[in-house]
């Protein structure tokens, strides 16, 4: 099993917490994993992204062209990343219109159930369960149990179940 | 004894866990985009291992330096955390410690960023090594940063050495599944031998010593154990190889393998860079034609192995600037093997640009700067507030400190003509003044310059994740210290005009700018210093603790822009097909500064909310 995930958002909307959880999903699964990340003045803010391989790689980045799945935090964004995704790859994104990718309403979702900040797990939680990531939904709530602070556990999971 | 645990650490926590599993004494470090969280991870695994050593958020990187290479002086293992201009700043110390060497392990870890995605040059921090004469090592993984920890601090322990271990962002800011061991328990108790030819090194001494240095790295460069590991190909092309290191060669093995039977050609991994083994720079150039080196960000194996025959970045076969990405890579390899250029792929576009939070306080700041003096010239500095320069009120960004000496040079420059001189409103940090701006307030006084200073006081080291200056009394493992303060550094510079304003107070922010302007033109004036002083609003305790208004754009919006142009809030967005602004209440939090921002009066601060 090896697959190329990219997860692209702005500064602020939880993009490094997704791919976290998408890499200690790999290990819960005995899998390898490599993720790169962006820091530093583009998270004020700025467009950041993601690259997520599962699987037997040594390369932590995601060449043009190659992703297999593209989780979009931030519809804006699929103009400035779109071209990671190989053809045939799957895109899901936070929008309240679908156009050419899954699409579910997380902001909005999270806005009524009272919290933003989990909008990044709705969509997660929307992704996992089309069934197409390298992991299933137990995988990714045993992660979230394991590294949530405690007092965020049931916000996270809320959000992961609304999706 | 099982297997060990297995967990994702990034890059930066890789190394941290290497030091503490390897018997590290002091870490110190100054926050760096991307090696930040390097110390921040020694604090959390010594806590977590129950591991006692001393770490510290040193002033800046020359300070931090010489805390630990005293520290192995008195032989316990030391290590020393920067970003790669950070070693600009250490280079004083760092120079002169690979002629003395050192007793307990040194590690200097300088995280260099090609690209470069965060910092204010390329550097390649192999050259500095080459330069400084210290042997260095290029992760290409955390695995392998983890492990050049321990080989680090042999390799440092064995030949009295200090040791560079240099990865690059992609290094740094990678997660992979790595295990993770107990520390290992070792006695090292300090013990300072005096010597005075080594330690006080006269001139006298320093041909010996630099002697005795050139003779470690010649038998550095014949030991075997940093002899580059091959990958060796299907031996169809045997007078052909590839020579990478750091992320590079990460990148290009991962690519040879897809480029199926063609790619089964001679790779090399140097792990250490500098100095390079000396048998294997004999083998390949006895062996070889065709040489490619990959390598980040400069030409450092290149310069040992060639020239002839050798391609990379010095002979200009790989781009000489730049992060070397797999898609660039990719390219570079399909041509050295003589093999079809991969289909045209959509290159990534530029997304939205970086700015200040909602609600920084910095905006505010710099608001009433800019509109207080449209002719005034803004030196500034490195932090968020760079981000200043979105909205006209930076000038001028070049290094950690530098915005004041450059605001006594511009006044200096005016001056000079006789003529009168524009108000200058020079912006720093507070961390960044503790940093290295203290000597060019002292020196601008002393030299009779004039000019406003703004210290922009958030009271934290924002940018690179919050770490607390000697202001906030907070030490780097949570302990309380002795605090600070800069109102006390800055009339200790010999500064006699100080103000201390929050800026959301933007009326009494411009007043006071004024009466600084008077002051800096009056006869016996000079350096007015203002303190705007507003907690960092990404502090959750902080932002609780201010008011919160109930923002709104009434009908009498003109869609002038102003706010937009002027401002530059990512919570007022702009409505192209109303052509009026509006508040974007997800991201609005309710600062209340922007009612003064708009000409038509149409922003305006309800009541607060609950």
């Amino acid at each position: 099993m090896k697959q190329q995930i990219v997860v692209s958002g702005i500064g602020g909307q939880g993009v490094l917490f997704v791919t976290r959880i998408l890499a200690e999903a790999a290990v819960e699964k005995g899998m390898e994993v490599l993720t790169s990340e962006t820091h530093g003045m583009a998270m004020r803010g700025g467009t950041v992204i993601s690259h997520v391989k599962a699987g037997p790689f040594t390369s932590p980045l995601i060449r043009m062209g190659q992703a297999d799945i593209g989780l979009f935090l931030h519809a804006g964004n699929l103009e400035v990343h779109r071209g990671f995704l190989k053809p045939g790859g799957v895109i899901y994104l936070n929008a309240a219109k679908a156009g050419d990718a899954e699409a579910i309403d997380a902001t909005q979702i999270a806005r009524e159930h009272g919290s933003l900040v989990i909008a990044n797990l709705v969509l997660l939680g929307f992704a996992v369960r089309q069934g197409r990531l390298f992991c299933d939904a137990a995988t990714v709530e045993t992660v979230l149990k394991r590294i949530s602070p405690d007092k965020q556990l049931e916000t996270n999971l809320a959000g992961f179940r609304l999706g | 004894m099982g297997m060990p645990e297995q967990r994702i650490l990034m890059g930066n926590e890789a190394i941290g866990r290497g030091l503490v599993e390897e018997g590290c004494t002091l870490a110190a470090a100054y926050p760096g985009t991307p090696a930040s969280e390097i110390l921040s991870s020694v604090v959390a695994f010594a806590k977590e291992t129950g591991t006692t050593l001393h770490t510290e958020w040193s002033i800046n990187e020359k300070v931090a330096c010489e805390t630990a290479l005293a520290n192995s002086m008195a032989g316990r293992r030391s290590a020393v955390a920067m970003k790669q201009v950070g070693l600009n700043v250490a280079a004083d110390p760092f120079t002169r410690a690979t002629y003395l060497g050192v007793k307990g392990g040194f590690i200097l870890i300088t995280a260099d960023d090609p690209g470069p995605h965060s910092s204010q040059t390329e550097q390649d921090s192999r050259l500095f090594a080459h330069f400084a004469k210290a042997p260095v090592f290029d992760p290409s993984s955390p695995r392998e940063a983890r492990e050049m920890v321990a080989e680090a601090f042999s390799l440092s322990e064995k030949y009295e050495i200090p040791v560079m271990l240099r990865p690059t962002t992609r290094v740094c800011h990678a997660r992979q599944n790595v295990f993770c061991r107990p520390p290992v328990p070792r006695e090292q108790k300090a013990c300072f031998e005096k010597n005075p030819g080594r330690w006080v090194a006269t001139p006298q001494f320093l041909p010996e010593l630099h002697r005795l240095l050139n003779e470690k790295l010649d038998r550095i460069a014949k030991e075997p154990a940093f002899n580059p590991v091959l990958a060796p190909g299907d031996g169809a092309r045997p007078r052909t190889c590839i020579v990478a290191s750091g992320v590079a060669f990460a990148h290009a093995s991962e690519l040879l393998d897809t480029l199926g039977p063609e790619g089964r050609i001679d790779l090399y991994q140097v792990r250490l860079a500098y100095p390079l083994h000396k048998p294997f720079i004999e083998e390949i150039r006895k062996r070889c034609e065709k040489v490619l080196v990959l390598e980040e960000t400069d030409a450092v194996i290149e310069m040992q192995l060639g020239p002839r025959g050798v391609s990379g970045r010095g002979s200009g076969d790989v781009p000489r600037q730049g992060e070397l990405t797999p898609d660039i890579i990719e390219e570079i390899l399909r041509k050295f093997l003589n093999l079809p250029a991969a289909p045209a792929v959509v290159a990534a576009k530029k997304g939205i640009r970086p700015s200040l939070c909602a609600g920084c306080g910095h905006r505010a700041a710099f608001y009433a700067i800019r509109e207080t003096f449209p002719a005034g010239i803004f030196p500034s500095d490195i932090g968020c507030y760079t981000l200043g320069m979105n909205f006209g009120a930076v000038d001028t960004c070049h290094c950690m400190g530098a915005c004041i000496g450059q605001g006594a040079g511009f006044y200096h420059a005016y001056a000079a003509g006789g003529a009168d001189f524009p108000t200058i409103v020079v912006t720093i940090g507070d961390s960044t003044f503790f940093h290295a701006g203290i000597p060019g307030l002292i020196n601008a006084v002393f030299q009779g310059a004039r000019f406003i200073l703004v210290i922009l006081d958030n009271a934290t080291t924002a940018m690179t994740g919050h770490q607390p200056t000697p202001q906030l009394g907070v030490r780097a493992d949570g302990s309380e210290g002795r605090k600070v303060f800069i109102p006390d550094l800055v009339r200790a510079c010999g500064v006699r005009r100080l103000r201390e304003i929050d800026p959301y107070d933007v009326e009494t922010f411009t007043a006071a700018l004024k009466e600084a302007d008077s002051f800096i033109r009056s006869p016996e004036g000079d350096i007015a210093v203002l303190i705007a002083r507003h907690p960092c609003i990404v502090n959750r305790a902080a932002r609780k603790a201010q008011a919160v208004f109930a923002m709104s754009i009434t009908e009498d919006c003109a869609g002038c822009r102003a706010c937009i142009d002027t401002f530059e809030c990512p919570a007022i967005l702009f409505d192209e097909q109303e052509n009026r602004a509006r508040i974007d209440q997800n991201r609005c939090i309710g600062c209340g500064v922007c009612v003064h921002v708009c000409p038509a009066g149409a922003i305006r601060a309800g009541g607060e909310k609950p």
